[in-house]
This record gives C-alpha cells, sequence and structure tokens, in this order.
C-alpha cells in the first residue's frame, strides 16, 4: 500500500461511499477530503514519537483511553482495573491513523479493527503492531466501507475525526450504522470557540509549535450542540458529555466541565437502528 | 490482611542454573535493596511481570554486618508497605515515635558528662495534630509520625512478602554486567551469562548505581568533609518514644527510638539508634575506641537525658555525600531511589524519599498497564520523573541547607537559629506543616501514600 492508494482515490470505494452517502458526497463522493489526507501522511512517520509531532495525541491518550475503558466496563457490567476488561467486545477505531488508540483498547481485551483513509497511516499502525505483538486487524479504507460491507461493532470510536471529515453528516450517518444496537459510540473534536481558535489553533500551532501549521481548519470544529443535533438526525443521543482540559504544569489533559476547546462525547445506541 | 503463615518458600533462582538462559519479564529491577524490593512488590502483585536483580546473596542482605543503619519511616512511608503488604511483616521490630525533640546543642563543657543543650528548642507531638488531618488514619487516634527500624528488619519484612508475590522472579549473586537499551525489549546481561529481557528496566542500585552509568546518565555529585556514624546503643532510661535531633556546631546528632530487646545474659534493655555526623578526619578516632569510651563521648554530645549510654554491636561510617542524576528516565529505564538522588542523611529522609518514588513509579505503571499504554514509553516514565523530581530536589536543598546552616558556631547564626526555632514553636500552621512534612504526607501524594489501593 503506498502512499498515494487511499480509499477515497480508489474508484470502487468512491462509489460505495457516494451510494451510502445521503447527500450524494462531492469529487469522490466519500466523507474523506483529499487534501485532508495529505496533510497526515506528511506526519505518519511521527506517529509514534511521544516527543514528536504528535505528543499532544500521546499526551491525550491517558486520559481518552481511560474515558473509553470506564464507560465501556460499566456499559457492558465488566471491573474496569482487571486485566483486559473489554474481553469479547468488538471495536472498531475509525481514522485510527498510526494506531495510538487501537493497541491501547487492544490490549484491554477487545477485538479491535483499526480503518484510515490513508494507506501509509495503516502500514505504520501494522508495523508498530507486529513489533509489540499485538493482535489488530488494520484496514486502509472508510468507515462507508465497512458500512457497505454491513459490519457492526460493540464500540465505535471516532475520536479526533470528525473535525477532519469533508461531509460530517454523511461521516455521522456511517458511524450511526457501524455500531450495534446496545453498543457505544464515543466522539471527541474540538468545538468552535474564541477560545479554542486561541488555544487550538494560535496556540498549539503558532505559539507552541506543538502542531504543524494547519493541522487544523477551525471552521471545521463542530460545537456540542451541532453534533448533538447532527446525531440525532440519525437516531443517536449524546448519553455524556465531559470537557478535556490541559493542565500546563502538570503537562497532562483531564477531564473537566469545560466544553468550550476538546471535548468528548458518549453516544449509547439503545434503540435498533434501521438502515436508511 | 497479611498471614504470616502463608509464606511459600522464595522462588529464588541462584547462580549458574544455565549459562545462557534468557529469562523474560515485564520489568526488571536491578538492585534488590529496600526500595528495589518494596517496587517489586508492589507491581508484582498488581499483575505485572517482574523480575529483581540482586547482586548480593540473600541471606547476607539480613545479617548484621551487611548493614547496621536503622531508618526512620515516616507515616507516610508506612502507609507505602503497608499498602504493598509488606508492613504486617516488619512491625513488630518498629518502634513508633510520639514525639520529636529538635534543639540546637551545644557541648563546649570541658571534662563534665553533660551536654548543654540550647534553652531554645522545637517540640513536636502527635498531640499537636488535629484529628481527621491525617490520611489514612482511622477515627481520632493520631498516627505516630513514624517508625525507627532496623534496615536489615525491613529487608527481612520484604523478603517475607516477597516470599507470596507471584509474578516475580528473584535473582540473588546476580552482577549486572551491561544493558541493553534496545527498542521494546531491553536486556540487561548478568555476569554468568544469563540474559533478563523486560520491556522496562528498573535501576535501584544505589548511589554508586552501575546501571546509571551503563546507560549513560551523568550524576551531579556534591561532597562534604564530613561523615557519618551509625550505631545501636542502650541506655538506662526508656526513651518514652521521643526522636532527639541536636544540631551541634559540626553536624547533626540523631538518637532514634528502637524497640527493646533482650541481652545475651536475658535482661531487657531499651535501645537507640544514633545517626552522628562528625569530621570525616575524627571518625577513625572515634571507631578506635572502646564501648565505654564511645558511651562517653556520646553523652557528651547527647546528655543524660537517657541515663549511662553505652554502644552495642557493629558501628558503621557513611561519607556524607549528594549524588543527584542528571535524568530519572530514558526511554525504557527509570531510575528509583538512591540512584536517582542518593542524599544527606541529616533529615532521615532518604529511604522515605526512596519509596515515595515507589508509590509513584508503580502508580504511574500500573495506571498505564491498566490503561494497555506502553507504560516503558518516555511519555509514562516522564509522569514520574516529574513528579518525583521536584519533590525529591527541594528534599535536597532543605537538607543540604540545613547542614550548612547547623554546621556553623558563628554566635549570630546560632542566636538568628534559636530565634527561628523560638518563633517556629509558636507558630502553630507552620509547625504543623513542618509535622506533616516530617511524617511525608504533604504535596501531591500517590495513592499509595495516601493509604489507598494501587
Amino acid at each position: 500500500m503506498s502512499s498515494g492508494q487511499h480509499a477515497a482515490d480508489s474508484p470502487k470505494s468512491g462509489q460505495r461511499a457516494a451510494q451510502n452517502s445521503p447527500k450524494g458526497g462531492r469529487g469522490g463522493g466519500s466523507t474523506i477530503d483529499p487534501a485532508e489526507i495529505e496533510k497526515f501522511a506528511a506526519m505518519a512517520e511521527a506517529w509514534w514519537d511521544p516527543v514528536g509531532k504528535f505528543r499532544p495525541l500521546h499526551r491525550l491518550n491517558p486520559v481518552r483511553v481511560q474515558f473509553i475503558r470506564d464507560r465501556t466496563a460499566s456499559h457492558f457490567g465488566r471491573e474496569a482495573a482487571t486485566p483486559e476488561p473489554l474481553t469479547g467486545l468488538t471495536l472498531l477505531d475509525v481514522g485510527c491513523g498510526g494506531g495510538l488508540l487501537t493497541e491501547p483498547m487492544a490490549r484491554l481485551g477487545a477485538t479491535a479493527t483499526g480503518i484510515d483513509a490513508t494507506g501509509r497511516n495503516i502500514e505504520i499502525a501494522r508495523l508498530h503492531a507486529a513489533q509489540t505483538g499485538t493482535r489488530i486487524t488494520y484496514l486502509p479504507c472508510a468507515a462507508e466501507d465497512l458500512v457497505a460491507k454491513g459490519q457492526r461493532f460493540d464500540i465505535v470510536l471516532a475520536m479526533e475525526i470528525v473535525e477532519h471529515v469533508a461531509d460530517v453528516d454523511a461521516f455521522l450517518a456511517a458511524l450511526s450504522r457501524l455500531v450495534k444496537p446496545g453498543g457505544l459510540l464515543f466522539m471527541a473534536t474540538m468545538s468552535r470557540t474564541a477560545k479554542s481558535y486561541l488555544m487550538a489553533i494560535v496556540g498549539a500551532e503558532y505559539v507552541l509549535r506543538w502542531l504543524p501549521r494547519g493541522t487544523h481548519d477551525w471552521n471545521r470544529f463542530i460545537r456540542p450542540s451541532e453534533l448533538a443535533r447532527g446525531l440525532r438526525r440519525h437516531g443517536l443521543d449524546i448519553a455524556e458529555l465531559t470537557g478535556v482540559s490541559y493542565n500546563p504544569l502538570k503537562d497532562n489533559f483531564h477531564l473537566s466541565r469545560d466544553l468550550d476547546v476538546n471535548y468528548m462525547a458518549l453516544i449509547k445506541a439503545t434503540e435498533p437502528i434501521k438502515p436508511a | 490482611m497479611v498471614d504470616p503463615k502463608a509464606d511459600k518458600a522464595l522462588s529464588v533462582a541462584g547462580p549458574g542454573e544455565s549459562a545462557s538462559e534468557e529469562i523474560h519479564s515485564e520489568v526488571a529491577i536491578v538492585g534488590g535493596g529496600m526500595v528495589g524490593m518494596a517496587l517489586a512488590a508492589a507491581l508484582a502483585s498488581n499483575g505485572i511481570e517482574t523480575c529483581l536483580i540482586e547482586a548480593e546473596k540473600l541471606p547476607d542482605l539480613t545479617g548484621e554486618a551487611f548493614d547496621g543503619r536503622s531508618s526512620a519511616i515516616a507515616y507516610g512511608s508506612q502507609q507505602v508497605l503497608h499498602g504493598i503488604g509488606a508492613w504486617d511483616f516488619i512491625a513488630p521490630e518498629a518502634e513508633p515515635i510520639r514525639d520529636i525533640r529538635v534543639s540546637d546543642g551545644a557541648w563546649h563543657v570541658k571534662g563534665g558528662d553533660r551536654g548543654i543543650a540550647s534553652p531554645f528548642f522545637v517540640h513536636y507531638s502527635f498531640m499537636d495534630l488535629p484529628p481527621g488531618s491525617v490520611p489514612g488514619a482511622r477515627g481520632h487516634d493520631q498516627p505516630p509520625f513514624g517508625w525507627i527500624i532496623e534496615n536489615r528488619a525491613v529487608r527481612r519484612g520484604l523478603l517475607r512478602r516477597l516470599g507470596q508475590c507471584d509474578n516475580l522472579t528473584h535473582l540473588s549473586a546476580a552482577q549486572v554486567v551491561e544493558l541493553d537499551l534496545g527498542a521494546e525489549r531491553r536486556i540487561v546481561h548478568l555476569a554468568d551469562g544469563r540474559r533478563v529481557s523486560a520491556r522496562l528496566v528498573i535501576a535501584a542500585d544505589g548511589r554508586q548505581s552501575a546501571l546509571r552509568r551503563m546507560a549513560g546518565i551523568g550524576a551531579r555529585e556534591l561532597g562534604y568533609n564530613h561523615a557519618a556514624i551509625v550505631c545501636t546503643v542502650t541506655h538506662e532510661l526508656p526513651h518514652e518514644g521521643v526522636a532527639h535531633e541536636h544540631f551541634l556546631p559540626i553536624g547533626p546528632f540523631a538518637m532514634l527510638p528502637m524497640t527493646d530487646n533482650v541481652d545475651a545474659a536475658g535482661k531487657r534493655r531499651h535501645r537507640s539508634s544514633i545517626v552522628w555526623t562528625e569530621d570525616a578526619r575524627v571518625i577513625p578516632l572515634l571507631l578506635k575506641l572502646s564501648d565505654a569510651e564511645l558511651g562517653q563521648e556520646i553523652m557528651r554530645r547527647f546528655g543524660d537525658t537517657l541515663g549511662r549510654v553505652i554502644p552495642i554491636g557493629p558501628r558503621f561510617t557513611y561519607p556524607l555525600k549528594l549524588v543527584l542524576a542528571d535524568t530519572y528516565v530514558r526511554e525504557g529505564l527509570a531510575l528509583a531511589g538512591d540512584a536517582a538522588h542518593g542524599m544527606h542523611p541529616i533529615a532521615g529522609q532518604g529511604f522515605n524519599m526512596g519509596v515515595r518514588d515507589v508509590a509513584a513509579l508503580a502508580e504511574v505503571i500500573v495506571d498505564a498497564h491498566r490503561l494497555g499504554l506502553d507504560y516503558a514509553s518516555l511519555g509514562v516514565l516522564e509522569g514520574y520523573a516529574r513528579w518525583r523530581r521536584f519533590d525529591n530536589l527541594a528534599m535536597v536543598l532543605v537538607t543540604d541547607g540545613l547542614t550548612r546552616l547547623f554546621s556553623n558556631d558563628l554566635p549570630p547564626l546560632r542566636l538568628a537559629r534559636d530565634l527561628g526555632f523560638f518563633l517556629f514553636n509558636k507558630a502553630k500552621p507552620l509547625k504543623r506543616l513542618a509535622m506533616r512534612h516530617a511524617m511525608g504526607i504533604v504535596g501531591d501524594l500517590p495513592r499509595l501514600v495516601r493509604g489507598e489501593r494501587l
């Protein structure tokens, strides 16, 4: 799989995505934006360097893994602080990148699948999983491709990804069809506020230079209310919203009530979701 | 609750079993002293496969000749030892400290056997702390500040605890000759040809840490022209659980209460442990004195508060030096205890700082492990380094500063000191803070120190 050969460029997957997108999509018809993919392919090598370009994601990882683990354990009636509390559950990580989140989930016992539209990311993720001896299915494809195959999962993760997709509504539609009835969908993104502009764009990209300039497009950030409205269109309700705040003194992230910058949403797919 | 009868035979692997053997583990701890053993107990009992590598033979570790020192185990450290399941094995030999008396002493009385302490002293009593101000303490019982216990008794207790642990391989008489910090697996090469491979290597091999050197981590050393004499003494009168610290012109002199025991003739005797700082040039002369003569010298400094004092057992001397590692962590490697920060024994904090390292490092590793994260990654280990570095540095600076302040007998300085003691005694909140500090319960505390489960 070469770096340019990702699902969005493949005519087959583009077709499928077009069929599955309620709005018919644009360009290739997928929710994937080719320009966004190029940006990440350029950064891919650095995925697993904890002090490299993806340092913020590495710092973010403990708090989001814990949120996912704890909510999943309580939803499925398991003890969170035991080895492999997610054993027997199927999990899909949409936009898995280098596998930063997929690997811990697999180590916690989940039967994990990671998908990413950037083939290069999937290669990196596969290589790393082989090095660490972690069993994960990595596929270079879009969420729509799995919908077309009729696959469903107990847990679907869409963390730090919705702000990068071209067609948010189509993406949410795909997510709603990937999570099993009775399953959980976790989402994380950034809100479109003055504060997030200051912190995520000016702070992280220009002042601290944690992220290359242009990593994020502030106009694509999504307010919690917009996310809730978008999910409701596809029969999903947010069960819990939590802010994720950065503590510069401890250099870590923690759960907070501040939804103005980073936030996470827990969605319980309680009702059986009818195919559109 | 630990049932001492539940001891399993120690799974001790001796040297020379199979020369080219490779032992696979998740964590390898090099250095099986108090810090290494405590860390091994914390990790192994939380489901992390651990290999503890000790250079000495195990029986030697608990012999009187190996280490005659006693440690002041602060309340916070006791909580940690309890949390890792070792305290019940140690408690019978630990003497609680109920009061601490700190004074600015003088011993200039020629020919007399009675030292004259300054009229100003700081008196800490555990009654001074309001109920409920100590984490982990139950009800209205105020716990002691800490306990005095012989290091070898701590080692014995930890060894018994390790004997109960699954997930543990305990290698003894195993010399580390080479460290290979490759990606994913780290290899520790032993002198007998065996190898231990692990995801994370922890160096707990003391202030002259060979692992630290092998990993290419530098250390700053600050030497004093001082050394400490450490020995056990008997005295006529009971100590009533009071710890004394006299600041003498040359350095601090501490008399720390130990448990009573029975002598060879079957007679019950009161014991204390002394830590006596002296000019390094004087120490060889002192060590040559007879027990009676040395007892006289002790009383010249300490006074006759406890009646006649006679040293018993071997005498030890340790140079006073500060050693601070440039960094605590590398990808796949962490330093703990004296390997990270060897410090002056003036405030009795060396072991306690090491125990807090244990609590913080175990917490960081176990938490990451429970989240399926790679605990050997620099990102995770940095959390430990940041957490402990500030605390340890603060303690080093305080003990270093105390030594410099008190190792000086200029009259104005002494007056300032005494005035400071006087005011300090009157300032309740400040005094309480200092007491809580001595108990090791100030700051951003690891769960084990707070008396919580890992």
